[in-house]
């Protein structure tokens, strides 16, 4: 199971503002290791935020988002005390999904 | 009486000694500080390159004096310096001191070789000097260590005397400005002839984007 | 003649312009960093290495949590604001790094080779090191460095560090002074802080270690270090080496009083 992301939730007016950091290594697949091998490509395919059962973000990425991805967005109709939930899908279809309690922002 | 005299020598001595231009001692010179440093430094790079590591480990006349001054030597060390980096000054023997300025170019934007992770020995090394000046108009990616070199030949012509200064600046700068921090390119076997007489091109060259 | 005056003010007239535009790229850089230093990867590294600081490991299966980095046994909190430091158990200046090792010696049973084996994380293998660092560095976060410069032994390292930061050696002729020897400069579009200007040093040595992006992993002052030489054209320099540790006391010299506001976050 991979790392855990660190989400960080709060209010931003009426407004929820979202930032997240994923451990993840996304390899190009065009990276050669130190024996000349190619390493296979291993990245996001596929991120989904949801909030009360709706989904608020819906992304797709490719091998042009580095490693470590960091994502920052906000969204209507949150408040705080609710959960945030964000899963991410790769394309060896490895997942992870963590949540985030909203609070009340500054 | 021999008292009061030995003290007026003495003061005459003090005297000389605190008059600029005069040799007195560098500053990086404290109680065997600099011969410690030097054994510190034998035993800190073992483990990697050993022959790039032998190297370093032995510093030339110029780069002794230029640590222990601190690149700021008095005058008559700064002047016995730039006549003896002169004298090492080899021009080449076709007398053709200007080449190609889009060599030039690819030559001054290329930062390979004498890195230890450097290892084809068959690839030319680069002359890096991005890093340190503005060079061409077009190029935004330039170091501010050395001055611009924008409009080079533009302001001072491609005569003869201007083309053998800067290929002599290029192959050792220490002829010219003691303790220079840029790299004595052509004395250090960094560059070859060809090379510098493409960067004497991209500098003065009307052509060369240098003087657009 | 009036044309050689306007001439002059055309000129001067254009100068702010030039200026301008400088500036204008800076803040443009500044606020891309502002942006970034929001997701700072190396959160990932401080959580990971407060995990292996906490886990039982090695030959004799012990924790970090008894090692002392200066302020006492298993006292992490504001230890990094003082290294490096003289130790009375090794009779050695130690930086961070140089300490971990230790305590991996000494209260983990891994031999010395084996606790310096993987320095520089590579993406094909992390390094626990890294993680270890960004944790112990996080735990002095916004407190003033204080390198104590005290200790026979700490004046030396101080000496000699200053006669390295001005050794110059090599097919390049450089010493660290070629870069960091002057205000204002920067090499292609990295700024150069001048490490003997405390303006610079507060501000810029205090933010190691740091998540450099280009690397795609966080880097220490070890490795900081290493890449000079490597630019520098010097071979590998050895990790936790003498000459490593005394250039960082004479650093932290001029740094001392600066922020730490580590892991940082760098190209």
């Amino acid at each position: 199971m991979a790392d855990p992301m660190r989400i960080r939730a709060s209010m931003q007016g009426d407004k929820v503002e979202v930032k997240v950091l994923m451990a993840h290594d996304m390899e190009t697949g065009l990276r050669k290791d130190p024996d000349g091998k190619l390493v296979p490509a291993h990245f996001i395919r596929n991120v989904g935020v949801t909030h009360g059962g709706r989904t608020v973000l819906s992304a797709q990425w490719g091998t042009s988002i580095s490693r470590n991805p960091f994502m920052h967005f906000r969204f209507k109709g949150g408040k705080p005390g609710d959960k945030v939930t964000i899963t991410w899908v790769d394309n060896k279809g490895d997942t992870r999904t963590d949540e985030a309690v909203i609070s009340a922002g500054g | 009486m021999r008292r009061a005299r030995v003290i007026v020598f003495a003061a005459a001595v003090a005297a000389t000694a605190a008059m600029p231009g005069c040799a007195t001692q560098p500053p990086g010179d404290d109680a065997g500080a600099r011969a410690r440093a030097e054994e510190v430094f034998r035993q800190s790079f073992t483990r990697g390159n050993r022959q790039m590591a032998a190297r370093v480990e032995q510093q030339d006349e110029v780069q002794k004096l230029c640590s222990a001054w601190r690149n700021q030597p008095p005058k008559d060390v700064a002047e016995k310096i730039e006549q003896a980096q002169m004298a090492t000054i080899q021009y080449p023997a076709s007398g053709k001191l200007m080449g190609d300025w889009r060599q030039g170019e690819k030559i001054a934007q290329d930062g390979y070789g004498l890195r230890f992770t450097d290892p084809d020995p068959k690839r030319a090394n680069g002359g890096n000097c991005y890093n340190c000046h503005r060079i061409s108009k077009q190029e935004l990616s330039y170091g501010t260590i050395g001055p611009s070199l924008y409009q080079f030949g533009k302001l001072r012509g491609a005569d003869e005397a201007v083309q053998k200064y800067v290929y002599g600046k290029i192959f050792n700068p220490q002829a010219f400005l003691a303790c220079s921090n840029m790299p004595r390119f052509g004395h250090n076997g960094v560059l070859t002839e060809e090379q510098m007489a493409h960067l004497v091109a991209l500098l003065l060259d009307p052509d060369s984007p240098v003087n657009k | 003649m009036g044309l050689p005056r306007l001439l002059i003010a055309g000129l001067l007239a254009l100068l702010p312009l030039a200026a301008a535009a400088q500036d204008s790229t800076q803040k443009e850089i500044e606020r891309y960093r502002q942006m970034l230093a929001e997701g700072n990867p190396a959160d990932l590294f401080e959580a990971r290495g407060e995990e292996l600081w906490k886990t039982k490991r090695g030959p004799k299966n012990a924790s970090l949590e008894q090692c002392d980095l200066g302020l006492g046994a298993g006292v992490v909190k504001g230890a990094y604001a003082r290294l490096p430091r003289w130790f009375a158990d090794t009779d050695r200046v130690q930086d961070l790094e140089s300490r971990l090792v230790t305590c991996m010696t000494t209260l983990q049973g891994y031999t010395v080779d084996e606790a310096m084996k993987n320095p520089f994380s590579s993406p094909d293998r992390k390094s626990d090191m890294e993680a270890l660092a960004s944790y112990v560095a996080g735990q002095s976060r916004g407190m003033k460095l204080d390198v104590p410069i005290v200790h026979p032994k700490e004046r030396e390292a101080f000496a000699i560090g200053e006669q390295l930061f001005y050794r110059r050696a090599g097919p390049y002729d450089f010493a660290c002074a070629s870069c960091h020897g002057e205000n204002g400069r920067r090499i292609r579009l990295q700024e150069l802080p001048k490490l003997t200007d405390p303006k610079d040093a507060q501000k810029i040595f205090t933010t190691w270690p740091a998540y450099r992006v280009s690397q795609g992993t966080v880097r220490t002052m070890e490795h900081r270090l290493y890449d000079c030489y490597w630019q520098m054209r010097h071979p590998q320099i050895d990790y936790t080496s003498d000459a490593a540790i005394d250039l960082m006391v004479f650093m932290a010299k001029y740094a001392n009083g600066g922020e730490i506001a580590a892991p940082g976050l760098k190209r």
